[in-house]
């Protein structure tokens, strides 16, 4: 078992590389000068472009460039914000922590309603209820979250006047927002739940269970929902991306700080390092919170382990 | 956990396919919201009451009713028009954007699948790589290189996309190759790409077909998406996104300048999803939900 999780977090090494390999890349896929492009909106003298080069080191060969690059990321280094002058990793740091909390809030109002709904859709197949949660699910999946955010600032905050619309800090500002964000995220943990328990409720070893005599409930509880849940939690891992990536969206739309807001912030003010930085530390955090799930994965199923 | 996957040829199922799809209500439903989408993307100088780009400072701000149907926004612009022409740009921009991944991706998976070795070894990586980037977010790298813009929002999701179908179609040419009439065809020294355009290519064609209906869906959000954020389609351009992030600082006095093309884009993702499922179940009797 301790041999297949080394060889899991050390799988995970050349995927990283390749993250910083294309996180690096991406200046060499501006159109044209980046230097020039970052400078548009000042006064840009030639003396000026050549010093900003030198700062970037793109004054260097290609692969000094990405060896400084990859050896300073190790150290914490992720180059320095354009726009605010301040090391980038500084700026994630200051913002880590409220995405982090989203993230966290969301996940758990995605469980709170998906898991729940999607078990009871599956044990009262082809009900209303069953019939209901789908569609609500079906609606969840195409709802885009700019604006279920918009619809809940319009009820909540503005109309009721429960919770602040905008804005981050306490726990009032952090309702909206992860009901946002868990909300999409519960449709598609409630669908994938149903299929899962109607999948295990029509295995040999429920019937077995029910023929030896056992209540339903107690076979539900006991045999079927242990497995269902097992795909469950590989989900987790790809939905927390989602939560991730969807907090650039729903930041933004509450006007909350954190890193998607630094990203887009940095794209809109052409911030390159702190694009680079910051799109780095999300992919470097997203891999490894898969590589956890994965193995919290083979602890839960051994066939995983094993197989 | 099931897989969309098919293994034998149920492409040319026969006529059982189409009216097994017309048993399946939601898809139904799905083809025909789509149908009424295109039509009116398609004549939407002729359906859309004014134009959507014209200002009417005057009229600015008007609810819904009989003159304007969905109301006005801050500059006096028909909001019924706008999402009319809005549908034009989200329609074609799903399109291309799906249309840049299949065309990319499908190849490189097939080619990854059919031959195997260091081939499909060095393609695999490199799209483990680009899936290490979560949902929109190897998109926004993309456009944070291409500058903003509408044609490098469909250009980004596109190319965010390609991981999907390389990893789809390698799949199933995997499984493909494995069956007796490819192995057959190959002993009668058909070449690699006739193989390759004969026998799995019709294989693998009914899990394309459903995973880019579903994509048209996750591409259209995207792209609203990254144009609610400013990086996408540039005002005064009608597009969905755009409309919703103009309507938010207006969202007190004037719900229906965002309410509108935010239903909108909802119709249009349930509609591919709706479809989507559809014709998973119709192709693929396997997965059933």
């Amino acid at each position: 078992m301790l041999i297949w999780v080394l060889r899991r977090i050390l799988a995970v090494v050349p995927v990283l590389f390749g993250v910083t390999l294309a996180v690096f890349s991406l200046l060499f896929l501006v159109p044209g000068d980046p230097v020039k492009m970052m400078l548009a909106e000042f006064v840009t003298n030639p003396e000026q472009v050549a010093r900003m080069r030198a700062q970037l080191h793109l004054d260097e060969p290609v692969l000094v460039q990405y060896g400084r690059f990859v050896a300073n990321a190790l150290h914490g280094d992720l180059g320095t914000s354009i726009r605010t002058r301040r090391p980038v990793i500084t700026e994630i740091g200051e913002n880590v922590g409220s995405t982090a909390q989203l993230a966290l809030a969301s996940m758990l109002v995605a469980v709170a309603i998906g898991v729940p709904l999607g078990l009871l859709a599956a044990l009262l197949r082809n009900s209303w209820l069953d019939v209901g949660s789908m569609v609500v699910a079906l609606l969840g999946v195409s709802m885009p979250s700019f604006w279920l955010g918009l619809l809940l600032i319009f009820a909540f905050s503005l109309h009721l006047g429960w919770f602040p619309a905008t804005g981050g800090g306490d726990l009032a500002h952090l309702v909206l927002p992860s009901i946002t964000l868990g909300a999409i995220a519960s449709a598609i943990i409630a669908r994938l739940t149903r299929s899962s328990m109607l999948e295990v409720l029509g295995q040999d070893y429920v019937r077995t269970a029910r023929a030896k005599g056992l209540a339903w409930w107690g076979v539900v509880v006991r045999h079927a929902l242990k497995n269902a849940l097992i795909p469950v939690i590989t989900i987790f891992g790809l939905q927390f991306g989602n939560l991730l990536a969807g907090a650039v969206i729903v930041e933004t739309v509450f006007s909350r700080p954190g890193l998607g807001r630094l990203i887009v912030g940095g794209i809109l003010a052409k911030d390159f390092p702190l694009v680079q930085g910051s799109v780095l530390f999300v992919a470097t955090a997203y891999v490894l919170i898969n590589v956890l799930v994965d193995i919290a994965y083979a602890f839960a199923d051994p066939r995983i382990r094993f197989g | 956990m099931p897989s969309p996957i098919r293994a034998s040829a149920s492409a040319d199922a026969g006529p059982g396919v189409p009216r097994r799809f017309a048993r399946q209500r939601g898809a139904m439903l799905g083809a025909g919201i789509l149908a009424v989408l295109t039509v009116l993307a398609l004549g939407a100088p002729w359906w859309s009451p004014r134009d959507p780009i014209r200002t009417a400072t005057r009229d600015a701000l008007k609810p819904p009713g009989a003159s304007h149907l969905f109301g006005t926004d801050q500059f006096g612009r028909d909001v019924a028009s706008r999402v009319i022409y809005g549908a034009r740009i989200s329609l074609t921009v799903g399109l291309v954007a799906v249309s840049i991944a299949v065309v990319l991706g499908a190849p490189l998976g097939l080619v990854s699948g059919f031959y195997g070795g260091r081939l499909d070894a060095v393609i695999m990586r490199v799209v483990d790589v680009l899936l290490a980037f979560p949902g929109i977010l190897l998109a926004l790298a993309i456009v944070s290189v291409l500058t903003p813009g509408l044609t490098n929002v469909m250009i980004a999701v596109g190319l965010a996309a390609v991981p999907t179908y390389a990893r789809l179609m390698r799949a199933a040419a995997l499984s493909a190759r494995e069956f007796l009439y490819v192995e057959a065809a190959r002993a009668l020294g058909g070449r690699d790409l006739f193989i390759l355009a004969r026998y799995i290519l019709p294989n693998v064609v009914a899990p394309l077909i459903v995973t880019a209906t579903l994509g048209l869906g996750t591409a259209i959000l995207s792209a609203a998406a990254l144009s609610f954020l400013g990086l996408g389609s540039q005002p005064p351009a009608p597009e969905w996104g755009r409309m919703l992030s103009e309507g938010r600082d207006y969202l007190r006095e004037a719900w229906w300048i965002s309410t509108f093309p935010g239903l909108a884009i909802m119709l249009t993702v349930l509609a591919m999803n709706l479809l989507g499922d559809g014709l998973r179940d119709v192709l693929d009797p396997r997965v059933k939900t």
